[in-house]
């Protein structure tokens, strides 16, 4: 990497494209809408391990617009359930990777995740969660104020009103570079000819005798029997086109960024209680997030509601921090299914497939999503990893409930 | 900010409030509804992107659940009406 940065460095040209801008085609085998981290891995694993490379990925902005740039970037496995745990485990596993596989480096970060418990409650939930962890092979243990103390400055003092009295500490979790995992996967992707088609949106698409025929975009219309619906918030309106209704409901999540501090955070630290996350990113900023808005919306509108909100509670946590400064706050949409886990898998519609309701918790998945997305395209059977997130666990009333999702409040 | 007009307590800071989700009829009969009709009753939804029915609680005030019409996309608040038989059997 480096020699090729000094190369590029001395010569004079423009630096080469990480994907090239195509001119639509009126045909393409599968038709992805939704440039994320999970669109886009779906596309790479469809050209790397399945030979699949007639493959459009739309995006009706540009590619990592939505929640894949819009997240706090954390990475773990630390879930309640077995199937969660499991599953983004494997998800874990694909990220350690990720760099040498995408030749790309996506700064992951395996710094350690403390989730913190305030009341004996929560220490028994951790409890739970370790133990389900350990038994699936996930390093994940509970541990106290003196080791927490070791690892990170919280106010471990009696006098606080939320008293940190264990924690869940799980060494593989981490953050990293969420723009760098889009942009590996669309260069790796556009390298093996899929094509992506960034300011395209899908405004309709066609379906004749319960099967899927074509989309049609704002830049024309493509025949295709196969559509993965790969996006977050607006995973209802596209299923919408194909007359189906989904169990979820779309609200906006937001986090903000402070000015740049020395050093002083070397691990993600998660309150359930007080709904908040941090992690300290390379630049020295503090980055923070929350739970989701009290009402649905597909607003990406900042609150001052929500600012105060986390601000009183990272203060709880670390009151040295009382005069830093904010200097960025955003917001992303989230769809939440009722039990907390995804809709992944087939439709009553043929040739529509799913990978959406992601809630909070969808950047985290998006290696092993576009992993067994492109196995159930490719092979037209449902991975067992999978299996359990499919749509008619609803009327099956066989619902995974993985309250573990985010590990801030629901 | 968004400010919602309680039918009894006026304009009032939507932190005062808690959102009830859309609005959905039960099933007319119960005894008669199939297992389909509770799976979509109890699960699906139409997450509009638009305006969209729902319903709202006055928790930090006069305690009452009540019906308002939202732009999901915009937060405007283009009424808030008590239920009752008659508002709440037209569409938006």
């Amino acid at each position: 990497m480096p020699f090729r940065l000094i190369r590029q460095g001395f010569s004079s040209g423009p630096p080469p494209r990480m994907w090239r801008s195509q001119p639509l085609k009126d045909h393409y085998d599968v038709v992805i809408i939704g440039g994320g981290a999970h669109g886009l891995a779906c596309a790479y694993y469809l050209a790397t391990e399945h030979g699949i490379t007639d493959v459009a990925v739309l995006d009706k902005n540009y590619i990592g617009s939505g929640g894949s740039g819009r997240n706090t970037a954390i990475i773990r496995s630390n879930y309640l359930t077995p199937e969660g745990v499991l599953f983004y485990n494997e998800s874990v596993k694909l990220y350690e990777r990720m760099s040498a596989d995408l030749k790309f480096n996506v700064m992951f970060s395996q710094r350690g995740h403390l989730t913190l418990a305030h009341t004996d409650g929560a220490v028994n939930t951790m409890r739970r969660r370790a133990e389900v962890n350990q038994l699936q092979g996930v390093d994940s243990r509970l541990i106290w104020p003196d080791e927490i103390g070791r690892l990170c400055p919280l106010d471990l003092s009696d006098h606080p009103r939320y008293p940190i009295l264990a924690a869940l500490y799980h060494p593989p979790g981490g953050i990293i570079r969420h723009d760098a995992v889009v942009w590996g996967f669309a260069h790796q992707a556009d390298k093996r000819g899929v094509h992506i088609h960034q300011q395209t949106e899908v405004t309709g698409i066609h379906v004749e005798g319960g099967k899927v025929r074509g989309v049609e975009t704002t830049r024309g219309r493509i025949k295709t029997g196969m559509v993965h619906n790969a996006t977050a918030g607006w995973g209802s309106t596209i299923a919408t086109m194909v007359g189906l209704k989904l169990p979820m409901n779309t609200f906006p999540l937001q986090a903000c960024v402070t000015e740049p501090l020395k050093p002083f955070l070397n691990v993600v630290v998660v309150s359930g209680s007080l709904h908040v996350y941090v992690s300290q990113s390379d630049r020295g900023e503090l980055v923070m997030g929350a739970s989701v808005d009290p009402f649905a919306s597909y607003s990406l509108d900042s609150s001052l509601d929500f600012l105060e909100g986390i601000a009183g509670h990272m203060l709880e946590l670390f009151p040295f921090l009382s005069k830093v400064r904010v200097l960025r706050q955003w917001a992303g949409l989230c769809e939440m299914p009722p039990d907390y886990s995804p809709l992944m898998g087939f439709t009553p519609v043929q040739g529509f497939v799913l990978d959406v309701g992601w809630g909070t918790y969808g950047f985290k998945a998006s290696p092993i999503c576009g992993k067994t997305m492109a196995e159930l395209i490719a092979s037209g059977r449902t991975p067992e990893l999978i299996a359990p997130f499919r749509l008619s666990r609803f009327a099956e009333r066989d619902l995974v409930g993985e309250k573990g999702a985010a590990s801030v409040g629901h | 900010m968004l400010i919602l007009e309680c039918p009894n307590c006026g304009p009032r800071n939507a932190s005062e409030f808690r959102f009830g989700g859309e609005y959905k009829p039960r099933p007319q009969d119960p005894m008669a509804a199939g297992e389909e009709e509770w799976v979509e009753y109890l699960y699906m939804r139409d997450n509009t992107m638009g305006v969209q029915k729902e319903w709202w609680y006055h928790n930090s005030g006069c305690g009452m659940w009540f019906l308002a019409e939202r732009h999901t996309r915009t937060s405007e608040v283009l009424k808030t009406y008590q239920w009752s038989s008659d508002t709440a059997s037209g569409d938006v």
